[in-house]
């Protein structure tokens, strides 16, 4: 008699959770009630009223770093070559237990994957997203990579529109998982652990000999000092987080470099083609850095970069 | 005792109706909305947002030479229309789908890098609606590779 007493106490204190769940849970739903019919009194006009204003007023923020596949085609865009040493080595995954180091090394393992794709090489695709495979399930991330996204990778392993399709379905994954788990900082690291491997790849190809008045690639890593506010601006969001701190203090330090390069922009003026409907911001740019400034930037790279492949 | 877990599964199925449809717009993002950015490929970035009518939203990315993009606004359909404009950092603006019949594509590239802001807003319903509507918004960035 007693246990049944239990059990009938147990679930009605179970339908009070779950009941707590439903109202909180619709808080988001699809439809909110201007009127409350029948009850229309002073107080509730009030108050729909602030709601009408509230939602006048919010305003949804996001910063978007370039992904991991939009840093590779960046460099290749730009003329990198294809260079397997500069990558972080797939045998170091057992390295990283923290949520930090993983999360990094999911960012650089993802840019690697990414990078050796666009260059067809075959046999390193596959290495690298298994790499980034272990980092996704050290962190929780369920199904960012499963087994069914390494067989059709292997499947298609010489169709390069499948694999970077299937490359961008697990940088969603990933970024839908922490934005729905609400765990942004994590995934503010992950797109930092990417930018700084781009820089690093980006740093480490250029010629000692490169022109630097008309070199694309040291253009596009000045173009970096662009991507740094929003780098900052994303860090800012999630400083309440301690990992998140540590990963400000390095990129802190490369824009104090940064600081040193000038970019100047005129006016942009939008011009579309009638016919193929693209636009071209037309807009000129001048830029000023000297090799100082820009080995200082590729040592500092080098330095965050090493502590962050451990 | 029988009917208390009748009404225990009913609440649980309620209960979870906000994950599923979580999930179904994820799923609908995935499938719908990365279909029309073909023959762009998707970065992969994921930025999505519940927004009711009047609400509105911006992102910042910096957008680099050389490359082709194009913008795609994913929205719920039961949404109204979404106006979204293009702006430079001095908020020049630089497009505006409002002269372009809401358009939710646009096709762009650069002759040099910019950051630029992406700005969206929900627009209200016509009409003496009950309800305000809401739903969710994503805003998706396609790539495209200059032929070889």
């Amino acid at each position: 008699m007693n246990i049944k007493l239990l059990h009938r106490r147990a679930l009605y204190f179970l339908a009070v959770i779950i009941a707590f769940g439903i109202i909180t849970g619709c808080a988001s739903d699809k439809k909110k009630d201007k009127d409350s019919d029948d009850l229309v009194t002073i107080d509730s006009l009030e108050i729909d009223e602030q709601l009408i204003q509230d939602v006048k007023t919010v305003k949804e923020i996001f910063y978007s770093l370039p992904s991991p596949l939009e840093t590779a085609m960046i460099l290749k865009q730009a003329g990198a070559k294809y260079n397997e040493e500069l990558l972080n080595p797939t045998d170091n995954v057992s390295r990283y237990v923290t949520n930090k180091s993983m999360a990094l090394n999911l960012g650089i393992y993802t840019t690697d994957l990414s990078y050796a794709s666009l260059f067809d090489q075959t046999q390193a695709t596959i290495s690298y997203m298994n790499a980034a495979k272990k980092m996704a399930e050290g962190l929780g991330i369920l199904n960012a990579i499963d087994e069914d996204i390494i067989e059709r990778l292997e499947a298609n392993i010489n169709n390069r529109d499948v694999i970077m399709d299937i490359i961008s379905e697990t940088i969603m994954n990933s970024s839908s998982f922490f934005e729905e788990n609400d765990r942004q900082a994590l995934s503010t690291i992950v797109l930092v652990g990417g930018w700084i491997e781009g820089l690093y790849i980006a740093t480490n190809l250029v010629g000692a000999d490169a022109d630097f008045n008309n070199n694309e690639l040291i253009n596009r890593i000045i173009d970096q000092k662009l991507t740094l506010n929003t780098v900052m601006s994303l860090l800012d969001e999630n400083s309440d987080n301690e990992d998140v701190q540590a990963v400000m203090t390095d990129v802190n330090e490369l824009k104090k470099i940064f600081e040193k390069i000038e970019i100047t922009t005129s006016k942009i003026e939008p011009v579309t083609d009638e016919e193929t409907k693209v636009t071209t911001l037309k807009s000129e740019t001048t830029i000023s850095m000297s090799p100082e400034t820009y080995n200082e930037l590729k040592e500092k790279v080098k330095v965050i970069r090493s502590n962050y492949i451990l | 005792m029988k009917k208390i877990y009748q009404i225990l599964i009913v609440l649980t199925v309620l209960a979870l109706i906000p994950f599923y449809g979580n999930s179904q717009w994820k799923s609908f993002a995935k499938k719908v909305c990365k279909l029309e950015l073909t023959p762009y490929i998707h970065d992969g970035n994921y930025n999505a947002a519940i927004l009711t009518e009047g609400e509105d939203a911006e992102l910042y990315k910096t957008f680099y030479a050389g490359q082709n993009y194009r913008i795609y606004i994913c929205g719920s359909d039961a949404l109204p229309e979404i106006e979204f404009q293009v702006l430079d950092v001095n908020r020049n603006v630089l497009y505006d789908n409002r002269k372009d019949d809401y358009s939710r594509v646009w096709d762009f590239n650069l002759q040099s890098s910019q950051q630029l802001i992406i700005s969206l807003r929900v627009k209200n319903s016509e009409g003496e609606s009950e309800e305000l509507v809401s739903g969710c918004v994503a805003i998706m960035f396609g790539i495209k590779e200059e032929a070889d």
